[in-house]
């Protein structure tokens, strides 16, 4: 990456964010309008994969230029899940007067959801091999 | 609370988080968005700060999800050639992660005798926040409690989703991120991610499928359910 210098306006990590940005919006758009049943935010990783589809198909192989932006954000996304995590607090005594169907109502499921997703893709995909 | 505080705050703890759990070697239950909540949370209590005052001062923080929800394209996009040789075993995978997970969230929480809107609040919570949110308002749980749900279960995932995986000999990269991801959601994709691209791309695609795939199954089982 260039840091000195004047910035072109075909600077390719701001074309990169701008195609984000872009299908953010448009995502967020889609599923208001057509009331889809998934959040703006997915529609709009449905719609940047069909454009790095076309971006690649066009310009060969190499490196998609919503790459970097991509790779700064998801390196620390445990970061942006904090402020809304700590929500929890708010809910504490709740969750402290119900505890033992709270405590078995976010194990079991998460146990069965994990080893049956995991298990399945796992095993059909070594039966293939 | 102003905005620099919050976000000098936030960002402090989860270097703190990074810290620690690099000095103990990585434990698995010291996961970096449990340790920052925790941390976090701790500091607003300790000093009678409401929760909904941090949490509009750390607005800028938050909303960066929905970007980084739309960057995982980028992951799934260099993976694309494994994600098509796979789909249809991923498929398969997904109706059994939903149906088992939603169908026990229902189940379990009934037979314990919780009140009908923990319940309702519980079924959805392997879904991500905004899709989780608005199932439960549909089935008559609480939007709020949800969100607090569908954090815990992220955690939960991320914290023992891996050992589990490891315990039943699931090894492929891409059953066990998409296993991350189906069930825990963004939390459980960020552990993913830690673990290399391929389990970090088929964790994001498990988000979308996931929460698609909730919000078919959780009306129908309910149905059966008699709720």
């Amino acid at each position: 990456m260039r840091l000195h210098g004047p910035v072109r306006p075909d600077d390719r990590s701001l074309a990169g964010l701008l195609d984000l940005l872009l299908c953010w919006a448009a995502g967020e758009v889609l599923a208001r309008v057509l009331h889809l049943p998934l959040p703006g935010p997915v529609v709009g990783l449905v719609l940047l994969l069909a454009v790095l589809g076309v971006q690649s198909s066009r310009g060969g192989g190499g490196e998609v230029r919503s790459g970097p932006v991509a790779d700064l954000l998801l390196r620390h996304l445990a970061l942006l899940f904090v402020p809304a995590g700590v929500g929890v607090i708010t809910y504490l005594s709740l969750l402290r007067e119900q505890a033992v169907p709270v405590a078995f109502g976010l194990v079991l499921p998460l146990v069965v959801g994990v080893a049956g997703t995991g298990l399945v893709v796992d095993r059909l995909l070594r039966r293939r091999a | 609370m102003s905005t620099a505080l919050a976000l000098a705050g936030t960002l402090a703890a989860y270097r703190l988080a990074l810290a620690l759990a690099d000095r103990l070697g990585r434990p698995a239950l010291l996961n970096p968005v449990l340790l920052a909540v925790v941390l976090v949370g701790a500091v607003l209590l300790l000093t009678g700060t409401e929760y909904d005052d941090y949490f509009a001062a750390a607005q800028p923080l938050h909303v960066l999800l929905g970007p980084a929800t739309v960057a995982l394209a980028v992951p799934l996009h260099r993976q694309r050639a494994r994600v098509r040789a796979v789909a249809l075993p991923l498929v398969a995978g997904l109706a059994v992660g939903v149906v088992g997970a939603v169908g026990t969230a229902i189940l379990v929480p009934r037979l314990l005798g919780a009140p009908e809107v923990l319940v309702l609040s519980l079924a959805p919570k392997s879904a991500t926040t905004p899709v989780a949110i608005a199932l439960a308002a549909d089935a008559g749980g609480s939007p709020a409690l949800t969100a607090a749900l569908v954090i815990l279960t992220g955690i939960g995932v991320a914290v023992a989703g891996p050992a589990l995986l490891d315990l039943l000999g699931v090894r492929d990269p891409a059953a066990r991120g998409f296993a991350m991801g189906v069930a825990g959601h963004g939390i459980a994709t960020a552990r993913a991610l830690q673990d290399g691209e391929q389990p970090g791309a088929f964790a994001g695609l498990g988000i979308g499928l996931g929460a698609l795939g909730t919000s078919v199954a959780l009306p129908l089982l309910l149905l059966v359910g008699g709720g």
